[in-house]
């Protein structure tokens, strides 16, 4: 070789070197705090708990190897119609909501971006704003509004919407609205209507309005312009915003715990309470597991959307 | 190119770029003098500006040599080059001052202080941008900001100087008065200058010598009257300027002449071609070169007759479209030298279109 | 436009109704932070009923050591968070826009954005038995301040590779070949052309990953210990019991902060790309 093919080399792998140093640093962050947890609680969730600690999964005795795998929680999980019911619930809910966030999201988005672009930064800004603010605190104001006195619990018995909701088996009684499905799902839409709002403002916002034009100009009513041209090229803003929404609704905890009741169980809070109340960890694991199971396929749309948006901009 | 000449400043060396099965450039080898104004020209996709690239080591060639002032520059990573280039979105920093931005290699150089004020003052001056100085690039016009790019990628005195697209940002009037003016401003400064444009019109009056590139392998190299007047093949001869083509055969081929025929007229070449009989061949003649009568012409050779299709009046001169009995559709460009015509030609008529025998070109590829 | 036909719906329609909608929405938005300001002042032990407009609820909080010693924790975790968040995913987002190929690239931008959906029960459970399973095989880390600061960052890093990618995807790739061009090590070109171009999205990343960071309940519930119980666990057990005035004065404190730094910073900006707009425009007509 050369000497300056030596010197090609020595300074390409320096130029590697610093390289594999911004992808690895948070890589292995990720591997170690991301990934390595999920594997963790997947061996947990088959092992078995020996008073304060788990038996080892691998045991060795008497020359002989053993593998133990615990699979009665999953069974459990199974056979018991309590899970099979929570879980359920939690996608109906989750569903619900983002049906809703998308039912009011899509139309506000829409009306934000053909709002005078003067004042779209504004309207953008106030959008975000109650995102800064502690969500928490957000979700905590509904106990207010929609209790006994409640503003929004008035205006609701004044408006009459109670019969309609109680006759659609929302709400317990007429007059009450907190610890219902109705509060927790208002509760959950409330909460990540702006998560629908962002990516379909972004996405419409960029869309060339002199399609529309020449929808118009080739004879398309501007209603039909709108599901012909406008709905399909938002397509991308849709599913990403009802990813960002439905996603974390199945998995909420804090929102049922403070607006839902005894009947609008979540797996969040099954979850939370096998681990925190019957220190069942195993339980809480399997439970975690079958959790994502059910978001998986969402999950890779997510992630599949998300990156072609990336390569898109690039 | 002679063996026993010394070697020329910058030495392209059959430079070869591979991206995965496709070649960008095929087997590229250029020689440039020191102080010439040398432009690469081609359409987008040509590989001019993966060749370009490869000078200023933003990648590297997968086999081949660059070789600048007797130094190898594999390897050598762009900040270690003593090239500098005008990049065609001119690449100013947006956050730093007019001066700051002429300034940033100096500082990179390790230049002291008062040596890098001294030589940004030197370049606002040479751009005439000497009272913009505490500006932001924002706060230019394209052409000022095209000047600071300039200034800019001449403050460190570089060997080779490459501009990539050199006028493409600006609009057409701005860009006929600037031509001249980069120019002057690099023979000043006397930098050798490597460019890659797609725009005919800025190689010809900018460059010295031109090579003519498509899918990644160069055409021809040459000034831009030898590739203007003898084109080295068809492709050349169609993508500079307007040219009439017509395919045929060699059919007598004599010491001072040869006779082509086509299918609407022999053609009588005059200077220096030779080929055997029975070749196919194509014979280009410029819109510029060709008369039109209404009376046929003397001789049998080098005139078609056709019908005018369509006359495109263009103030300095007039171009008609005449369809020959082929079917082939001739260009002719006449220029306008009185105001009046006596007999002026219209739409329909038939005439005759001629030539000299030393206007037209022998391609044979 | 032909003039016949307005473009979308009719323009009286999308004018009104769509002020409407919009108007509508946003009261939906702020209606719960307007109630929450407005009880923080209510002198009345039921919490829904008026009862005349007082300030004890504010005198109470500057007593209430559980509330400030919480706020400051928070503010101890966000703030480390905000600047690991912003470090590592710069780091992040430049590997996912720089680098188009190497190994494992795709599960490492799905691993980048999982935290943004991922239910924060499952990430604090995830991470909780982790740390559980390497305390018992080192003996540290006791759980407490540092395991929620590395809960929040996994949550932090997410949302700052978000807006950073955003910003340098938008950068023209010229101007650091340019730098390098002239002469600057890669780390140069980083440090005096890259960093300052995407300033304003660092800062952006940083605001927001504190602001996450100081609201998380879930993720800090799971990695707190004894004693270091951050504000909104505070929060949120009191919530859990039902409404508390106190709460309606935190909330006040921190909404006002909040809306005072965002509008702040948004008018900042603002302002400043309408004066960049203005000096472009007319050094385009001055040449």
């Amino acid at each position: 070789m050369s000497p300056q093919a030596v010197l090609t080399q020595l300074r390409n792998s320096k130029l590697l070197s610093g390289r594999s140093a911004v992808i690895g640093v948070p890589y292995v962050w990720l591997l170690v705090f991301f990934l390595l947890p999920f594997l963790i609680v997947l061996k947990i969730s088959v092992s078995e708990m020996e008073t304060v600690h788990f038996k080892d999964l691998l045991t060795y005795k008497d020359g002989l190897l053993q593998l133990t795998l615990k699979f009665s929680n999953y069974e459990f999980i199974a056979e018991d119609p309590l899970y099979f019911k929570v879980y359920l619930a939690s996608l109906k809910y989750a569903a619900a909501t983002t049906l809703f966030c998308l039912l009011i999201g899509y139309p506000f988005s829409y009306f934000m971006a053909r709002a005078k672009p003067s004042i779209q930064p504004a309207l953008l800004m106030m959008v975000m704003l109650p995102f800064w603010t502690s969500f928490l605190l957000r979700v905590y104001a509904w106990k207010g509004l929609l209790g006994e006195n409640g503003w929004v619990a008035n205006l609701l018995e004044w408006l009459h919407v109670d019969h309609l909701l109680l006759a659609l088996g929302v709400i317990p009684a007429l007059g009450k609205f907190m610890n219902s499905p109705f509060s927790l799902v208002l509760g959950m839409t409330y909460t990540y209507l702006p998560f629908m709002i962002l990516p379909l403002y972004a996405n419409l916002a960029k869309m060339d309005l002199r399609l529309l034009e020449a929808a118009a100009d080739l004879g398309a009513t501007p209603w039909t312009a709108f599901w012909k041209v406008t709905v399909p090229l938002s397509k991308a803003g849709i599913i990403a915003g009802s990813m960002l929404v439905f996603i974390p609704c199945v998995g909420e905890f804090v929102i049922p715990e403070l607006l839902g009741g005894p009947e609008t169980l979540m797996i969040g809070r099954v979850l939370w309470d096998e681990f925190f109340s019957n220190n069942d960890w195993p339980m809480a694991s399997s439970v975690a597991v079958v959790m994502i199971l059910l978001i998986i396929v969402p999950l890779a749309i997510f992630n599949k959307y998300q990156a072609e948006a990336q390569e898109a901009r690039s | 190119m002679v063996a026993s000449q010394a070697p020329a400043f910058l030495q392209i060396k059959d430079v070869v770029k591979d991206f995965s099965g496709v070649k960008a450039v095929n087997h590229v080898s250029i020689d440039i003098a020191k102080g010439e104004i040398f432009a690469l020209l081609g359409s987008s996709g040509c590989g001019k500006t993966t060749l370009l690239r490869m000078l200023a080591g933003f990648s590297s060639p997968t086999s081949g040599k660059i070789i600048l002032n007797g130094q190898d520059l594999e390897g050598l990573p762009p900040y270690l080059r003593p090239i500098n280039m005008m990049f065609q979105s001119y690449a100013l920093f947006p956050h730093l001052s007019v001066e700051e931005n002429i300034a940033f290699g100096l500082k990179r150089d390790g230049m002291p202080k008062d040596q890098i004020a001294e030589r940004v003052e030197k370049m606002l001056k040479l751009v005439q941008l000497g009272k913009y100085a505490k500006r932001k690039p924002h706060q230019l016009s394209g052409g000022q900001q095209q000047r600071v790019a300039l200034a800019r990628s001449l403050a460190k005195r570089p060997q080779l100087l490459l501009l990539d697209e050199p006028l493409g940002a600006l609009d057409k009037k701005l860009r006929e008065e600037t031509q001249i003016e980069l120019v002057n401003i690099i023979e000043q400064v006397g930098v050798t200058v490597v460019m890659v444009t797609h725009d005919q019109e800025e190689a010809m009056t900018m460059a010295s010598r031109i090579a003519i590139m498509s899918e990644g392998n160069i055409l021809q190299i040459g000034a831009p009257s030898e590739i203007y007047e003898t084109p080295a093949n068809r492709f050349v001869a169609d993508f500079i300027g307007n040219v009439n083509l017509m395919d045929g055969t060699l059919i007598d081929d004599n010491p001072d002449h040869v006779i082509v025929e086509c299918a609407d007229c022999k053609h009588y070449v005059g200077h220096g071609i030779t080929g055997t009989e029975g070749m196919a061949v194509s014979v280009a003649v410029r819109p510029e070169k060709i008369h039109v009568t209404r009376e046929k012409p003397d001789g049998e050779y080098n005139h078609v007759r056709g019908t005018i299709k369509d006359m495109v009046y263009f103030g300095s001169h007039t171009v008609y479209h005449i369809q020959l009995g082929s079917g082939l559709v001739f260009k002719i460009s006449e220029s306008n030298v009185s105001r009046h015509r006596d007999d002026p030609l219209t739409w329909g008529d038939e005439v005759w279109a001629s030539w000299t025998p030393l206007s037209q070109v022998v391609l044979t590829q | 436009m032909n003039g016949k036909k307005p473009p979308i719906f009719g323009d009286a329609f999308n004018r009104r109704f769509g002020k409407a909608w919009l108007a509508a929405g946003f009261a939906f938005l702020y209606l719960p932070i307007i109630a929450l300001v407005i009880y923080s002042f209510n002198d009345s032990p039921l919490p829904t009923t008026w009862g005349g407009f007082t300030l004890k609820w504010y005198g109470k909080l500057m007593h209430d050591t559980e509330m400030i010693s919480g706020f400051w924790l928070s503010l101890k975790v966000a703030f480390f968070t905000a600047c690991a968040s912003v470090v590592l995913g710069m780091f992040a987002a430049f590997t996912l826009v720089k680098y188009k190929r190497f190994t494992g690239r795709t599960m490492f931008s799905g691993m980048v954005n999982a935290p943004l959906v991922m239910p924060e029960v499952i990430v604090g459970l995830s991470l909780l038995l982790m740390l559980v399973s390497v305390q018992r095989w080192l003996g540290f880390p006791e759980r407490g301040a540092m395991t929620i600061w590395m809960g929040h960052l996994l949550l932090g890093l997410a949302y700052a590779t978000v807006v950073i990618q955003a910003r340098l995807q938008d950068l023209n790739p010229q101007i650091e070949e340019a730098a390098m061009d002239l002469g600057a090590k890669p780390h140069q070109v980083f440090f005096l052309v890259t960093m300052p171009m995407i300033g304003q999205a660092l800062a952006s990343a940083w605001l927001l990953t504190f602001t996450l960071s100081l609201d998380d309940v879930v993720l800090s519930a799971f990695l707190s210990g004894p004693g270091s119980t951050t504000m909104p666990l505070v929060i949120f057990s009191r919530a859990r019991l039902g409404l508390n005035p106190s709460v309606n004065a935190v909330a006040t404190v921190i909404i006002v902060v909040v809306c005072i730094a965002v509008v702040t910073a948004s008018y900042l900006i603002a302002r400043a790309e309408r004066q960049r707009a203005r000096e472009m425009a007319a050094a385009q007509r001055a040449s």
